[in-house]
């Protein structure tokens, strides 16, 4: 009985979190300018429509093009299962931080490759910046993991990511906090790395990969977007915030997660994208961040 | 107090990678100005003691001056420049975070292999003090525009402080009063400097100063 809880807690977790926190965002994007704003379950519903919609696919594509989103949602989808979501993960053991981190990057992979596989010069464009970002990206979340890691003694996600207690190592946590936060912005295009709300700009990165996609699998990708933001916001959750006793680890995440959502919908009220040739500098000084708190806690 | 002076030293050191990163001149005197805070409020944290009237008179001497007067004076000498960014630096923005990142790293290597007294090898006081030092000198070696270079001086010469509140306990009011104000005084002069540089020449590249003028 428990483990069947357990399990549907999971689930539930993973399939509604990711629109919710989305709708979250949104809401206070619009409350801060003054609008009304869609629902808060808006992307649901919007998920729900593009599933019951037939794909439209271009001549020029190959089998590529429709691996991308399944490959992805389901690389997503297994990082899930590392993410300590409803108090303890359904798998864990020593090193699957490392297994996280190239689930991440076998979803951008297959991304790039479907958004390339369409042949249009402006997708190409978008998937070189993707990458462009995302190499950098990558070492900041790696150095931010592996100072967790260090001070935990096991590389896994569940100890990682356990609040630790106190000032004792505080410095080093906000810095691993700091990194993990813009590899976060970065990873899930938010401002000021980019901004999900435009289309058809020369400046827009992730968005302009998927432009071709349509229907179902325009839905993957979105609800694929989505759980990646909450699997991410969900680690820098727990290792901020102990278990509330009233809600339980689940409630406690969930609590945070809307706050994490609040947060980034402040960040991009409160800034405009950073210019293309600025986001390189913004992720070097994230990895320089990640850097410093692994010397501290190395120390 | 021990984990909130590590909290202002690793604040410090962030500051320092912010000014290698950061092109606005303008924001940049604001950093250095916050950094000189706190270095003023980091005595009082290191030293359980620190609450006496001479720690308390140097501290503020230090936050005034550093983190008030001698920003003052560099506003003042870049009133009339008209460029507000430091546009093409020697080493470029994202090289030269991540030379100050590598710093970082050598200075904390460097400071493990220094003879210090054994109650400072678990301080970081010393390495970023050292790493605080070797980051002023790229910033003042790397930046064409004098005022950036006056601030990579500034910083270096807070990772002099630091060093100089590891090994000394008590730092001598002369001397800690000497040094305050030969950093105001060598401000002061860069400033009139800056000043003089950007009427003869229209502008504070430094670069401009190899060729001849009438």
């Amino acid at each position: 009985m428990e483990t069947l809880k357990f399990i549907a807690s999971y689930l539930t977790i993973v399939l509604l979190a990711p629109p919710v926190m989305l709708g979250i965002i949104n809401k206070t994007k619009a409350a801060v300018a003054g609008r009304k704003g869609p629902p808060v379950l808006q992307p649901l519903h919007d998920t729900i429509k593009l599933l019951g919609k037939g794909a439209v696919y271009s001549e020029t594509t190959t089998w590529m093009f429709r691996l991308g989103p399944v490959v992805s949602l389901a690389a997503v989808i297994a990082a899930a299962s590392l993410v300590p979501l409803a108090g303890a993960p359904l798998v864990s053991f020593n090193g699957d931080a490392i297994l996280f981190a190239y689930l991440f990057a076998l979803g951008r992979f297959v991304t790039v490759t479907a958004a390339l596989d369409t042949g249009s010069s402006f997708e190409g464009m978008g998937a070189s910046r993707e990458v462009a970002f995302s190499s950098l990206a990558e070492p900041a979340l790696i150095l931010a993991f592996a100072g967790l890691a260090y001070r935990a003694g096991e590389f896994s996600l569940v100890r990682m990511f356990a609040p630790h207690g106190g000032l004792n190592s505080a410095a080093s946590t906000i810095l691993a906090l700091g990194s993990l936060f813009v590899v976060l912005l970065a990873e899930n295009s938010r401002i000021p790395v980019d901004d999900p709300n435009t289309h058809l700009e020369l400046t827009m990165i992730h968005e302009v990969m998927v432009l071709d996609h349509g229907g179902p699998d325009l839905a993957f990708i979105l609800h694929g977007a989505g759980l990646k933001l909450v699997l991410m916001a969900g680690l820098l959750v727990r290792l901020i915030l102990p278990e509330l006793p009233m809600l339980g680890s689940a409630g406690s995440l969930l609590l945070g997660l809307a706050a994490a959502a609040v947060l980034i919908g402040l960040v991009e009220s409160s800034m405009a994208r950073l210019r293309l040739v600025r986001v390189p500098q913004l992720l070097v000084a994230a990895i320089c961040a990640a850097t410093f708190g692994l010397i501290l806690t190395l120390r | 107090m021990e984990q909130l002076s590590q909290l202002l030293l690793a604040f410090i050191v962030f500051l320092s990678l912010y000014l290698l990163g950061s092109s606005s001149l303008t924001g940049c005197i604001k950093i250095v100005a916050l950094q000189g805070m706190c270095l003023g409020v980091l005595p009082l944290t290191i030293h359980a003691e620190g609450f006496h009237p001479r720690a308390l008179l140097l501290a503020a001497g230090m936050f005034v001056l550093k983190g008030i007067v001698i920003p003052r004076i560099l506003k003042y000498a870049i009133r009339e420049v008209k460029i507000r960014r430091e546009l093409e630096p020697i080493v470029g923005y994202a090289p030269s975070l991540l030379l100050g990142a590598a710093l970082v790293g050598v200075s904390f290597v460097l400071a493990e292999r220094l003879p210090v007294p054994a109650g400072l090898r678990t301080s970081l006081l010393i390495p970023i003090s050292l790493a605080t030092v070797m980051m002023g000198m790229l910033m003042m070696i790397s930046r064409i525009k004098a005022v950036t270079q006056v601030i990579g001086y500034l910083v270096f010469e807070n990772g002099i402080y630091l060093f100089g509140l590891a090994i000394s306990y008590e730092v001598p009011w002369l001397i800690e009063m000497g040094v305050l104000l030969d950093v105001f005084v060598a401000v002061f002069v860069m400033g009139i400097v800056i000043d003089h540089i950007a009427r003869a020449f229209d502008s504070i590249s430094t670069e401009k100063m190899t060729r001849l003028n009438d």
